[in-house]
């Protein structure tokens, strides 16, 4: 069938910030859509809060809405652009929700949008539990017994016709938010009433529970014509309870027979057929009992999903680009298939690889969370892995995982009872537990009794333990094919063995004593070296002509003539004669390295496209833009380990390695990449080493008269006290070479000081803790800029909203800064440069400074893409990853036509999101570790406006009707500051109800406020408000490490009612001004391009327009000024 | 324990032995399909052939005593990268391991399946040695020389039932009381097939394969199925024959080689693939309805659609992969024939359609 002539526009609406259960594959899956849609003929609007995305990229859609997702000003857009059409499928749960209540709210109907791909009648029908039920009970598929319940009665009458345990789901939600599973009527209270809360149309599904069943996903595909594909089945390796996206994964399945697979391919079949999605992927999970095999159905995604993502990137099969095709009208066999290019899109990949997905937790950051593994999502990246066997698979995915570990390894316990526990709790660490088991030797059945988790999974991991037990054995025969090295010996068989099950060469040397440089150099020495194989949707029927590839360890093939044997391995690695660059990405998500590094890898590679590179990207992370098949001219999907990484430098000998973009991950490898000999292009790793060693820093900012906090090291507790002693307390306590401010703390007294001395373990003369004076009300500032060892640009300077010792990836930053004087700003700018002209920076620089009474303290300098990039770069209309990628291979920004610092007329403000609601119960306050999961951009002509359009995009409800706000701020914020603030929002009408405290502060200065007791002190408080649904906002600033009890209880339930709660005073101040912002002005919408058009139209050369362009700028000529006026 | 895998141009392959001891000659091919392995070891048409599976890891699941498509295996040798060390699966009652040793089939595990995948791809299907025993290159390339070959041989013959027999089905509600009576010419039938026919309603007779025409018309059945088989279509000269005779006289259903007896007794040649379709991933276009249905696939020859003169005759289904033809119908002598496998086993249901079909057009004749 052809595309569809009667649509020309079509709107698509991404995914928002980056939350737990909704990460970058949305951005892979809505940027893939942009272009086929493109491609064809249409005009596309996206809508996407997030800056931090490349679907946001001015160049990707027609139109581009940074602007909230909410449903005012997603009308906005729809009545200005007036599109055709909406395709709701490819921005995950939030573009999915936000396109039901457009066309609920008759939105869709005024503006004659009609939806594609989905319509509501099947996103219903998949969505809605009791819709689905019925749905499935009609084609005869099997459910797990269940009711609904939209009241806590109707709720205990289901869950007693059942019996315990049972799960709770409430309709409606991402990630499973709000459910749980409730073993007891306690805990089923408990549970019920979250999962009500959270539930968008208040409904829970009570279910019998089928814990400890296996667990399987298809992803499905259909078209306009009823042809239906499956493009990948997957395999939990946790059984039933554990969320999917928790969960560690295997593609393809593995313990199912062709009829049980095929049973479950028919049914899955006849779901998407029933739920009437029209086109496109859905995503099918299954649950099978493992005693009988009894299978049922267990939820539908009517969209693409995170699972797509990993589908797409298991079999090279690009779901989100088929699925916008078929959306217009193409069907699966009139679209190609792009990794064999004959062939066409409607069949079904067939692997001949073992894919291992891993979750990447963030518990360090959460101390208090539950650890415990449930059916809500938990994790915040993942690594993917591919091996010819599910042991290689597995551990390359576990060094990709950067836990520190260098594959399958062990875990400290107390005794048996601890080790058992372990094994019986779902939880991050269960596979190192079970590697413990191995190890004291429970059987099978034992471990399987405990974990429920597949025998043959659990065989496959006895495997690589025992292995490990032979590695160590010594040497008996084959003493001719031994190598003795000092003092261990190994078998060369042995160790290409060890190589096959996936040891990594640093897991080799510790079980063999060595070293890991030792060991590499055996292996080579031994010809044991991985070949490359290609990812190619046909296991090799067809000539792939995409360069997907990923490593392992083959046995050769051999040809043999009368006086000469040749063993060839099969390698699968194309060379070309092009110069090449490698670019190391990021590898899993994690807080504190995320979508915007990513986001700058792929930056590079365009851009060194462009200039006629052969691009090669390496990365492990299967949710990102960067290890999509057509994002670079090579990809490897490999972990990024120093010897994997090396391996593929081996093999390709690129001309050039850049490291400081992928973030932390590639910037560790910097040095031992270079000591290796490999070249790495941009800064030094010399200059990267300046700026990270405390003491190197030290000695830079005193040889340019600069100021930084005083500070000193220590390694003990009685070094750091003396430290603390001579500059005073508090203090900012850290350790080196970190990203995201792990284990990073300000503490006020001696005491606080010796726990975190305590607790730092891992001090050590080399990795000495750090001590910093801590400048308290101090403004901080994050300037990015770039440079090429010539000329130095400043990107962008940002103000941060709370004040410093809130970590820059969590604080509010406004762009350009509003409240510093232009003498600072002047200041801030001058040490900026002799910074990045001390260090010669080639690419991109960071700095964060603290600024109080007029002087401008470093608080660090990174010599790398930091966190803002994106947002600085859509904020400013110049793509600064792209001019850095560059300007490493040796372009001037001068040709590149970026010279001058940009000062918009126009305000950007950057707010972060934190996963507080998914861990209920802990203490939202913010500090120096990091914790946000994502971020979104507001943009307008003013600051109050533009704070607004942030807090909506963020999810923050800021009340713009009458109600209560509740202030409660601690003895140092009882300012003038906050009085201006209280007094903002009583103006706009607002009653301020306060603790007698704070009450008698305001009042002393005007402000009549209603007292209310403390929550200790009893009934009413504040949290009796806010259950009623008097309270609309709380300020609650709060001091010291430990805060009060009563404290973190209003915070978490505020959180978890969705009430927004402001912990700094000038947040607050934020607030009011967004409140009035939102009161006495309308918001309007505009497409970041026209942001940037007022530039253009001025003729000034420094927009993203000019760089954008796919045009080789070497062979078009230097000049920017040549191609104006175009576009 | 060493194995080797010797091809006829001299590749070697080192790897560990499994299954039985021994030595294993056949035409080396590739199946693509994740799971089915032991549908696959049991289906008659594998005869003559050493079969590689491409997923790597196989075993998995064991075997059971219900996912066969005959009563034992069939194929010469078998080829795997990883054999799984465990059987994991509710339903089996034996590894694999176990299976190949009792059936005597001779395997290897070890070996880059990929690269001999990638070598077979490139340079064709060709005839390979498996051996346990014997690792003397010279000497097996010697054996592999004089060893049969597929082109020119009917292997039918070693595959067929000896005697006719009734396909017996477990008892179902009275509805569902078979309606009509097919018989099923066996060239190497599958049992998939069996049970499908049984499915949509037929009482099902199997008959040896060098079954005159005349006998089978005695049976006076309601239809005929040509099945599956091994080998080279050609060299069945008595089947070609038997349906020649037979076309017209009864509504007839053709099954992969049962599709080239109908080519070539209707006029038609047949020629041999450069590496066969051996997989369950194959779209397959329905040209009268553009839908696709993803199969089944297990052949390596052909038939070749521009030697049938007959205007009646049509191409009714085409590979998207390769565009080659996949099915045919005379619009007037009441047959059709499919060179893939609706019956699956191992692979997608989306072709059962046809036996539908089958006892539609059956019905239209009665």
């Amino acid at each position: 069938m052809p595309k569809r002539t009667d649509i020309k526009k079509i709107l698509i609406i991404g995914s928002g910030p980056i939350i737990i259960g909704q990460a970058c594959e949305f951005d892979y899956s809505g940027t893939q859509a942009c272009k086929a849609l493109r491609e064809e003929g249409y005009r596309v609007i996206l809508v996407n809060s997030n800056p931090a995305t490349i679907m946001t990229d001015p160049e990707v859609a027609d139109k581009t809405y940074i602007e909230p997702i909410t449903v005012e000003m997603l009308e906005k857009i729809i009545k200005k652009e007036r599109p055709d059409a909406l395709l709701p499928t490819l921005g995950g749960q939030t573009g999915l929700n936000i396109s039901i209540k457009l066309a609920e709210a008759g939105i869709l109907d005024k503006y004659k949008v009609q939806m594609i791909g989905a319509d509501r009648k099947a996103i219903k029908k998949a969505e809605d539990r009791k819709l689905f039920k019925q749905a499935m009970q009609k084609i005869g598929l099997d459910l797990p017994k269940s009711g609904l319940a939209y009241t806590m009665k109707e709720a205990r009458k289901v869950a007693q016709q059942i019996g315990f345990p049972v799960i709770i789901r409430p309709s409606f939600t991402l990630g499973g938010t709000g459910g749980g599973t409730a073993y007891n009527q306690e805990e089923f209270e408990i549970i019920a009433q979250r999962g009500l809360e959270s539930s968008m149309i208040s409904e829970i599904l009570v279910e019998e529970s089928i814990l400890g069943w296996k667990e399987y996903e298809l992803e499905v595909m259909r078209d306009k014509k009823d042809n239906v594909v499956i493009i990948c089945s997957i395999e939990n390796f946790d059984p039933m309870g554990v969320h999917t996206g928790d969960s560690i994964t295997v593609a393809p399945a593995q313990t199912l027979t062709d009829r049980e697979y095929q049973k479950m391919r028919d049914a899955a079949i006849a779901c998407i057929r029933e739920i009437g999605v029209e086109t496109g992927g859905s995503n099918i999970q299954f649950a099978l009992n493992p005693d009988n095999g009894r299978m049922t159905i267990i939820e539908m995604n009517p969209r693409v999903s995170r699972s797509s993502a990993l589908a797409s990137k298991a079999t090279g099969f690009p779901i989100a680009k088929i699925a916008a095709k078929l959306a217009i009208g193409y069907t699966l066999d009139e679209i190609p298939n792009d990794i064999t290019k004959n062939t066409p899109a409607s069949f079904e990949p067939t692997i001949d690889y073992c894919v291992v997905k891993i979750p990447r937790f963030a518990f360090e950051k959460f101390p208090t969370a539950d650890s415990t593994l449930t059916i809500q999502m938990k994790s915040v990246g993942e690594v993917m892995a591919i091996g010819r066997t599910f042991k290689e698979a597995l551990q390359k995915g576990i060094r990709g995982l950067e836990i520190k570990r260098d594959g399958l390894s062990g875990i400290q316990y107390k005794d048996t009872a601890e080790l058992e526990a372990q094994l019986k709790r779902p939880n991050a660490e269960r596979l190192f537990y079970l590697y413990e088991a191995i190890k004291e030797k429970y059987s099978l059945d034992k471990l399987y009794a405990l974990t429920k988790i597949d025998r043959w999974f659990l065989q496959n991991l006895k495997e690589i333990v025992e292995f490990e037990e032979k590695l160590r054995s010594p040497v008996t025969s084959h003493q001719s094919q031994t190598q003795n090295r000092g003092p261990w010996t190994v078998d060369c068989g042995l160790l290409l063995k060890a190589k096959q099950l996936g040891f990594s060469d640093r897991q080799i040397a510790k079980i063999l004593n060595s070293d890991e440089d030792a060991i590499r150099r055996l292996r080579k020495e031994s010809g044991i070296e991985p070949v490359y194989k290609l990812v190619d949707t046909c296991a090799a029927e067809f000539e792939a002509f995409t360069p997907y590839y990923y490593s392992t360890y083959e046995t050769p093939f051999i040809r043999e003539t009368k006086d000469e044997r040749r063993e060839t391995r099969d390698d699968e690695i194309r060379k070309t004669a092009k110069k090449k660059i490698m670019i190391l990405g990021g590898g899993p998500n994690r807080i504190g390295q995320g979508i915007e590094f990513d986001y700058c890898c792929v930056h590079a590679s365009f851009a060194l496209k462009e200039l006629g590179y052969e691009t090669i990207m390496v990365n492990s992370n299967p949710e990102t833009v960067s290890t999509d098949y057509d994002t670079s001219d090579k990809l490897y999907f490999e972990p990024l380990t120093k010897e994997d990484v090396l391996n593929i430098i081996d093999k390709e000998q690129p001309d050039g390695v850049i490291v400081q973009l992928g973030g932390q991950t590639p910037l560790n490898l910097a040095v031992p990449l270079e000591k290796a000999g490999v070249k790495i292009i941009g800064t030094s790793a010399d200059a990267i080493d300046r700026a990270e060693d405390r003491k190197r820093f030290s000695e830079l900012v005193e040889k340019l008269g600069l100021t930084q906090p005083e500070n000193g090291l220590a390694v003990t507790v009685s070094e750091a006290k003396a430290v603390a002693k001579k500059i005073g307390y508090p203090v900012l306590v850290r350790p080196s070479y970190v990203l995201g401010g792990r284990a990073m703390e300000i503490v006020y007294d001696d005491k606080a000081l010796e726990h975190y001395m305590q607790k730092a373990v891992w001090a050590s003369p080399e990795r000495p803790v750090l001590v910093d004076k801590f400048i308290e009300d101090a403004i901080e500032v994050d300037v990015d800029m770039v440079a090429d060892g010539e000329t130095f640009v400043i990107g962008g300077i940002m103000e941060h909203i709370e004040e410093a010792g809130v970590h820059s990836g969590d604080a509010a930053m406004v762009l350009p800064p509003h409240t510093l004087a232009q003498e600072t700003i002047n200041k801030v700018r001058d040490y900026t440069y002799r910074l990045a002209k001390e260090l010669n920076v080639i690419g991109l620089m960071n700095v964060q400074y603290a600024l109080k009474n007029g002087t401008v303290y470093i608080l660090e300098v990174n010599p790398r893409a930091s966190r803002t990039v994106p947002f600085v770069s859509k904020a400013i209309g110049v793509p600064l990853a792209k001019l850095a990628a560059k300007v490493m291979a040796g372009e001037k920004l001068k040709d590149l036509g970026f010279t001058k610092e940009i000062i918009p007329k126009h305000i950007a403000v950057k707010e972060s999101v934190l996963p507080f609601v998914k861990f209920p119960g802990i203490d939202i306050t913010l500090g120096p570790e990091m914790k946000s999961t994502g971020e979104v951009m507001g943009i307008d002509t003013e600051f109050g406006r533009a704070y607004a359009k942030s807090q909506l995009a963020a999810y923050q409800n800021l009340p713009t009707e009458k109600g209560s706000v509740f202030i409660s701020v601690k003895d140092k914020d009882k300012k003038p500051s906050m009085v201006k603030t209280a007094k903002r929002l009583k103006d706009l009408k607002f009653d301020i109800i306060s603790t007698l405290g704070t009450a008698k502060f305001l009042e002393a200065s005007g402000i009549i406020t209603r007292t209310i007791q403390r929550v200790s002190e009893g009934n009413p408080n504040v949290l009796d408000l806010l259950k009623e649904g008097k309270i609309k906002l709380i300020i609650n600033t709060v001091s010291g490490k430990i805060p009060r009890q009563d404290e973190v209880k209003i915070r978490s339930t505020a959180i978890s009612l969705g009430i927004p709660v402001v912990t700094t005073l000038p947040g607050a101040d934020a607030c009011a001004r967004g409140i009035e912002a939102l009161i006495k002005h309308r918001l309007e919408v505009k497409p970041i391009q026209a942001y940037h058009k007022i530039r253009r139209m001025k003729d000034d050369p420094s927009t993203w327009f000019d760089y954008a362009h796919h045009k080789p700028l070497r062979a078009g000529g230097r000049g920017t000024k040549k191609r104006h006026g175009k576009d | 324990m060493k194995a080797i895998l010797l091809l006829e141009d001299g590749t070697i392959f080192e790897g560990e032995h499994f299954g039985a001891q021994g030595e294993a000659f056949g035409e080396v091919v590739f199946n693509t399909s994740i799971t089915g392995y032991q549908e696959i070891i049991t289906d008659p048409s594998y005869k003559g052939q050493i079969v590689m599976m491409t997923y790597p890891l196989i075993g998995n699941y064991g075997v059971n005593e219900e996912d066969v498509e005959s009563c034992k295996t069939w194929l010469e040798g078998f080829v795997v990268k990883e054999l799984s060390s465990i059987r994991s699966n509710w339903r089996s009652t034996m590894n694999l391991d176990e299976y190949l040793r009792k059936y005597k089939v001779v395997g290897i595990q070890g070996i880059d399946t990929r690269a001999l995948t990638r070598h077979l791809r490139i340079k064709g299907a060709m005839q390979g040695v498996i051996s346990s025993e014997d690792f003397d290159i010279h000497s097996l390339m010697k054996k592999l020389k004089v060893a049969p070959r597929l082109a020119g041989v009917d292997l039918v013959k070693e595959v067929t039932c000896k005697e006719p027999y009734d396909w017996l089905s477990v008892p179902r509600p009275s509805s569902l009381i078979p309606r009509y009576k097919v018989i099923v010419l066996d060239c190497g039938v599958k049992f998939n097939i069996l049970r499908n026919l049984t499915r949509v309603g037929c009482k099902v007779k199997v008959v040896p394969a060098h079954t005159p025409a005349e006998a089978i018309l005695k049976l006076k059945s309601d239809g005929l199925l040509l099945s599956n088989g091994p080998g080279d279509p050609e060299a069945v000269t008595y089947v070609i024959e038997t349906v020649r005779k037979l076309i017209g006289k009864l509504p007839i259903f053709g099954i992969c080689l049962g599709h080239q007896m109908l080519g070539l007794a209707l006029g038609g040649k047949t020629y041999k693939l450069k590496f066969g379709h051996h997989g369950g991933n194959h779209p397959v276009k329905d040209v009268k309805t553009g839908a696709v249905a993803i199969t089944s696939q297990n052949h390596g020859f052909n038939v070749d659609m521009k030697s049938l003169s007959d205007k009646n005759l049509v191409m009714t289904h085409q590979n998207l992969y390769d565009g080659t033809a996949e099915g045919l119908e005379h619009k007037k002598l009441k047959l059709f024939s499919v060179q893939y496998h609706p019956e699956a086993g191992p692979g997608p249901h989306d072709a059962r359609y046809l036996f539908e079909r089958f006892v539609k057009l059956i019905r239209s004749y009665k």
